[in-house]
């Protein structure tokens, strides 16, 4: 040890480190501590209660439901995206490409009352779809819409940078051996771009789970219908049940935990078969 | 997604060099349902949403949508929006140089946690976000009792909104930063060392010029998230008219008031402000790309 800090020839280790952890306890661990020790102060049977009553399981169906078909939706269409915006040359590809990172920059609120106003009966959207009897706004299928809104991003920007990357070589000899473009897709830059797909895909479901802004003004919030797990924390608060919005925070913050892990471990998976981060 | 900037490099147009070889070239049809599809999928889930934010403002009138901002609680909301991100932006920007600085110039164990860590409040719900603050701060809370006897408010109040708005974007700019400053290595730093510079002029002159586009990108970025959260606020604003409204929330209250023009026209700004951060993001981003490959020429 002490040889390693002799080798050092560069000042402020001490200083930055210790602003670092400093900081990173008063803002985000301490903090985030206070759940589990909230958590800790309930029995066991006011814990299952809190977390596990049908108001609050059917929430869970919803938020996890919704969120993993969000994603789903936009790993199609966020590959599709960033296929197009690599490979092909096209009018006004240069404003769609700036403005695909939208999502990430426009407040959820201000999403929320947009997409609302577009699918309500008497929306852009939804006058079109009321003919059918099809109902997105105030339901479940609004939710959709919401997630789907605000997880675009991920899979374009995970799997943009690998696609440009990607040498023509690979394709060329694919091509010389005989393979059609479907085959050298499916056999050569499917697999390479598997692993950014997958990881748009989960940032994807892991922002969509814990999302509340957009999808409260859609949702409609009927409980045991179109009730989102975050807005049942919101609502738990509001009746001033701390201990059971502590509860139902802890199960999504285990879940976050796990979700960022795995996140994790697909993009070390990522850089290992590509040799670049995401 | 590592940083952005970090990730860049000089061959920032590949889409011409794909057409032109036979063998990455996909048959027209193929590329006619592919930008078809995309574009369609891109004009109904971003396009509009856009778009309709600047109808319905403009719905009423332009004197509806210019009433609807100067409104005293309006500019109560937009004075504590920019408050809360004149507070938080600096501080985590002064995080995320220290991190950044003691991660990427320095080996110590525990350094992979230390990023997982960084990386956490982004994998945490905002709600639960602002409930965390509310357990500690709290009249519940850890310090809810002695903050009352003291006279202290933080939540309910302008302190828990600045707190709950720098966990948010906590990440933002050591993000950036790390992943980029550790790529460049202290070879630089190291020289200027050695040849008689002190540790605060080699900060100034050769670290800062040599991250700053990734740091404006930061910066950026997080600024657009601080002035646009809602979901963490929002639990521990208290929603008190003219004092602890920011912007989304004024939205919000306006909204479920039925003032939806007026909803729209504070949101208007918003939206305007995210237009504003895409067009400077990607002027950096352009900057950055120019800077990566003067540097290979």
């Amino acid at each position: 040890m002490a040889r390693t800090i002799n080798k050092r020839v560069l000042p402020g280790f001490g200083l930055s480190l210790g602003f670092t952890l400093v900081y990173l306890s008063l803002i985000v661990l301490i903090p985030l501590s206070a759940v589990f020790f909230k958590t800790a102060s309930m029995t066991p049977e006011q814990f299952w209660q809190a977390v596990a009553s049908p108001r609050v399981v059917a929430s869970y169906k919803l938020t996890f439901g919704a969120s993993l078909l969000a994603a789903a939706i936009n790993a199609v269409f966020g590959l599709l995206l960033a296929w197009g915006l690599t490979r092909y040359t096209f009018p006004g590809r240069k404003i769609v490409d700036a403005l695909i990172d939208l999502p990430f920059a426009l407040p959820t609120a201000v999403a929320g009352i947009a997409l609302t106003a577009i699918y309500a009966k008497n929306g852009w959207i939804g006058s079109l779809l009321e003919p059918f009897g099809i109902q997105i706004a105030f339901g479940p299928p609004g939710v959709l819409v919401a997630l789907t809104f605000i997880g675009l991003p991920f899979v374009v920007r995970t799997v943009q940078p690998i696609l440009e990357d990607l040498e023509t070589e690979y394709e060329e000899a694919a091509a010389s051996l005989g393979a059609n473009r479907w085959q050298a897709f499916q056999r050569v830059v499917f697999p390479a771009l598997f692993p950014a797909l997958l990881t748009g895909f989960a940032l994807a479901f892991a922002r969509a789970v814990g999302e509340y802004g957009s999808v409260i003004f859609i949702a409609g919030n009927i409980p045991m219908v179109s009730e989102i797990t975050p807005l049942i924390i919101i609502t738990k608060l509001e009746q001033f049940d701390y201990k059971g919005a502590t509860a139902v925070a802890s199960v999504m913050l285990v879940i976050s935990f796990f979700l960022l892990l795995i996140v994790n471990g697909l993009q070390a998976w990522t850089a290992r078969r590509t040799g670049r981060t995401v | 997604m590592a940083g952005a900037v970090a990730t860049l490099d000089a061959r920032a147009d590949t889409a011409s060099k794909f057409e032109a070889n036979p063998a990455t070239r996909d048959s027209p049809w193929v590329k006619f349902v592919v930008i078809g599809l995309g574009v369609t999928y891109f004009v109904i889930f971003l396009l509009l949403p856009l778009v309709a934010v600047f109808a319905e403002a403009f719905r009423k009138g332009i004197q509806t949508y210019f009433e609807a901002l100067i409104e005293p609680d309006a500019l109560s909301a937009i004075r504590l929006t920019l408050l809360a991100a004149a507070l938080s932006v600096p501080l985590n920007l002064v995080f995320g140089v220290a991190a950044a600085w003691a991660i990427a110039k320095f080996q110590f164990p525990g350094k992979n946690l230390l990023i997982t860590l960084i990386d956490l409040p982004f994998s945490v719900s905002p709600v639960v976000a602002g409930l965390i603050y509310m357990l500690v701060f709290g009249l519940q809370g850890w310090f809810g009792p002695w903050l009352r006897d003291h006279d202290i408010k933080i939540i309910f109040a302008v302190p828990g909104i600045v707190l709950a708005t720098i966990f948010v974007t906590f990440p933002f700019i050591a993000r950036e930063l790390i992943p980029l400053m550790q790529s460049q290595g202290k070879d630089e730093e190291e020289a200027a060392i050695s040849l008689g510079a002190s540790g605060l002029q080699t900060f100034w002159r050769v670290t800062i010029p040599n991250v700053k586009w990734a740091l404006l990108y930061g910066v950026i970025l997080c600024n657009a998230r601080a002035m646009g959260e809602f979901g963490a606020v929002s639990v521990v604003s208290g929603h008190i008219r003219g004092e602890t409204n920011t912007m989304p929330l004024h939205v919000e209250i306006l909204y479920n008031e039925y003032q939806f023009s007026a909803a729209f026209a504070v949101a208007s700004l918003l939206a305007l402000l995210a237009l504003v951060t895409l067009l400077l993001k990607n002027y950096v981003e352009w900057r950055a790309r120019h800077t990566v490959s003067e540097e290979i020429a």
